[in-house]
């Protein structure tokens, strides 16, 4: 049995290079597809913690089930978003939505 | 350590699917291969679902993020051309964001996972029950009266706004 | 009797011949997922011919007769033909994902015989969540799409891709809402539980508006008539495959045949029974038998129906699903939960120890179907009314030119939309 800190590693993983893609890309899909990165770490933790500990609650799966939900609706309005934005200002770079900006 | 079976030989090769998939998002100038990279990582994850005894979530993964929200990503890649090739990767503070996520890492795997449930950890299972819960339980927690009934419905509710919301937002304004 | 060492118990040889238990377990694991991949493979050549042959007889003509006895060795004839057509890759692909396409196109297509259950023993791998499977592995189908149209570098390609995986994606929401329904009757995913429960009577008599729908939505899934739009061979450009030659575009091909001939299994198994039949519990080899022909009914009535029917349009298509497909099938899934409910609560399931048998089965049968003919009742009701109004106005339309030209012959403009 691979034991619960892999799992733990390989989440934690995930979650700084989601985060790396984040703060450090130009591309406003680019930010986006590093958050679903980030969403993914908190999944396998999830599960990883609901088998390791306690598998018999399904609470760790709703849970997860719940992440899904939010990572889908979060996903398709800010792809909307940025559609948006790109018609408007013909640019998804992340720099240039400034005019709010002092 | 890891002792050598199958599991753990799929084990670490789904965990490479995931890490490797998520650097070539992070690094890669071409969002097409981004995405696919993307693709990538997330059916590593479905993997280790499985692995994890948890398939149907394994399923769903597939069938939300890969059927759903990665072919969102490429639409959404292909309809906002600022080329494939980017000029620029980066933004200016790249190399302190690399820090961050490096000392991120570090601090969550030498301060949090590994005293507490490491090999000698503070409360490291240490024996993992092979009873488990399966779907049925899951679907029955949903519709639990005491249980998960109210977030399930919470979380449609949020479908669909966020359903009606993208349609408004990213419609041609006629 | 001596122990012979041969393929029925070629893991407990190995083991006892010193081999690494895991070993000998992966070994004859992979023994059976070649054999069970092998097999869609090798019908698809068959079912090649199959189709030209019913599709000529059907356009009153004789189909391919010339090469190898009643023209059976026409799709050996083929592939070697495209094995040896020049191989051509566009200026300025993307070459690593335009050599991926055809590789997923064929691998996310045998992936689902791994589910199928063939026998009421035989089984690749008897999946909790084995429908659901069937909906994971149509949705990797639409990232080959994505992949062939972007990859092909040509604009035509990608508004075919663009316009496929509309189509896909639309028509997975009444295929999921279709296939629900066997589902809560037999109160399981598994494919070989949903099987074992149609022993005492078969889904498509308890649920025929949701076979209907389930094989309609596989028919736009898949890519076939009338749907076949995203294809379509009388086109001047074929869709998000224009930009392969030579053997990718022959693996395009044989995936959507192999396509075509899974969700024809599929249905078969989900709807019409799958493996039981007389005698299968004494001679369970019998269950590919009548596996086998299910699914040649259900493939058969898919050729005469692409022989038959006309091509949809796209716009037609898309408004065929979200206003018709859909509506019905959240309406069929609700009708035939309530029905169920009602159905236990009256205590008319069969009693634990008679599922299997034929009578006892009935009392829910017809409800269930009674449930059903209500509902097709009702829409056909609804479009007969609309198909009125439609007719009505477009009376009033012609008559209104007709009383126009009566009064003022010259005053004649056609009226805006006609």
């Amino acid at each position: 049995m691979v034991p619960l800190w892999a799992y733990l590693l390989v989440a934690a993983g995930l979650f700084c290079i989601g985060a790396y893609g984040v703060l450090s890309r130009r591309n406003a899909v680019a930010v986006l597809m590093g958050v679903e990165l980030m969403l993914n770490a908190v999944n396998i933790n999830l599960v990883a913690f609901w088998r390791y500990l306690s598998p018999l609650n399904m609470g760790g799966q709703a849970f997860v089930a719940f992440v899904f939900v939010v990572a889908a609706a979060e996903a398709a309005v800010g792809l909307a978003i940025i559609i948006s934005v790109y018609r408007s200002r013909r640019s998804v770079i992340v720099e240039d939505v400034d005019i709010m900006k002092w | 350590m890891l002792e050598f079976n199958v599991q753990t030989l799929a084990f670490l090769l789904f965990s490479l699917f995931v890490l490797g998939g998520a650097a070539g998002v992070v690094t890669t100038r071409n969002l097409i291969h981004a995405t696919l990279y993307l693709i990538l990582s997330l059916f590593g994850v479905a993997g280790l679902f499985v692995l994890m005894s948890a398939p149907f979530l394994a399923v769903v993964q597939v069938v939300v993020y890969i059927g759903a929200i990665a072919i969102l990503i490429v639409f959404a890649v292909m309809l906002t051309r600022s080329m494939t090739r980017l000029r620029d990767l980066y933004n200016h503070q790249w190399a302190a964001s690399a820090v961050v996520a490096v000392l991120l890492f570090v601090l969550l795997a030498v301060g949090v996972i590994l005293p507490v449930w490491g090999v000698n950890g503070a409360q490291t299972p240490t024996e993992v029950s092979d009873v488990v819960a399966d779907t049925v339980e899951l679907g029955k927690a949903l519709v639990d009266r005491n249980q998960y009934v109210l977030p399930f419905e919470l979380a449609s509710l949020l479908l669909t706004a966020a359903m009606i919301g993208a349609i408004v937002v990213a419609r041609d304004d006629e | 009797m001596a122990d012979v060492c041969s393929i029925n118990n070629l893991t407990r040889c190995l083991i006892e011949g010193g081999m690494n238990p895991g070993l000998a377990n992966f070994i004859s694991i992979l023994l059976g997922v070649v054999a069970t991949a092998t097999l869609p493979l090798v019908t698809v050549i068959f079912l090649i011919w199959v189709e030209r042959k019913i599709a000529a007889r059907v356009q009153d003509r004789l189909g391919p007769n010339r090469v190898g006895p009643w023209g059976l060795l026409q799709s050996v004839a083929d592939a070697l033909k495209l094995l040896t057509k020049e191989d051509i890759t566009p200026l300025g692909a993307d070459k690593f994902i335009y050599n991926l396409a055809p590789i997923i196109a064929f691998a996310s297509i045998v992936l689902l015989w791994a589910v199928v259950p063939f026998t009421p023993l035989h089984v690749g791998a008897n999946l909790a969540i084995g429908a659901l499977y069937f909906m994971a592995v149509g949705s990797i189908a639409t990232i080959k799409v994505m992949v062939a149209g972007w990859s092909s570098n040509n604009k035509y390609a990608l508004l075919g891709a663009f316009r496929t995986i509309a189509q896909l994606l639309s028509y997975e929401v009444p295929l999921v809402l279709a296939l629900i329904v066997p589902v809560m009757i037999a109160g399981t995913m598994s494919l070989q539980e949903l099987t074992f429960a149609q022993q005492g009577m078969w889904f498509v008599f308890m649920a025929p508006v949701a076979a209907l729908i389930f094989f309609i939505a596989n028919l736009a899934e898949v890519g076939r008539a009338p749907f076949d739009l995203l294809e379509a061979e009388s086109e001047i450009i074929a869709g998000y495959n224009i930009e392969y030659s030579g053997f990718k575009f022959g693996m395009f091909m044989a995936a959507e045949f192999m396509h075509a001939f899974t969700i024809c299994v599929l249905t078969a198994v989900i709807f019409l029974g799958g493996w039981s039949g007389p005698f299968v519990h004494e001679l369970p080899v019998l269950g590919f038998v009548w596996l086998g022909l299910k699914t040649a009914v259900v493939y058969i009535f898919m050729l005469v129906l692409r022989a038959t029917v006309p091509r949809v349009r796209i716009d037609q298509l898309m408004a065929f699903n979200w206003k018709f497909l859909v509506p019905i099938s959240i309406v069929n899934l609700l009708v035939t939960a309530f029905l169920l409910y009602v159905v236990r609560a009256l205590g008319l399931t069969p009693a634990p120890g008679q599922e299997y048998n034929f009578v006892a089965n009935l009392p829910q049968t017809i409800v269930l179907f009674v449930g059903n003919l209500v509902v097709v009742g009702v829409v056909v009701t609804m479009i007969r009314n609309w198909a009125r109004r439609q007719r009505l106005g477009e009376e009033a339309r012609s008559l209104a030119l007709v009383a126009v030209e009566d009064e003022n012959p010259a005053a004649i403009t056609l009226p805006a939309g006609h």
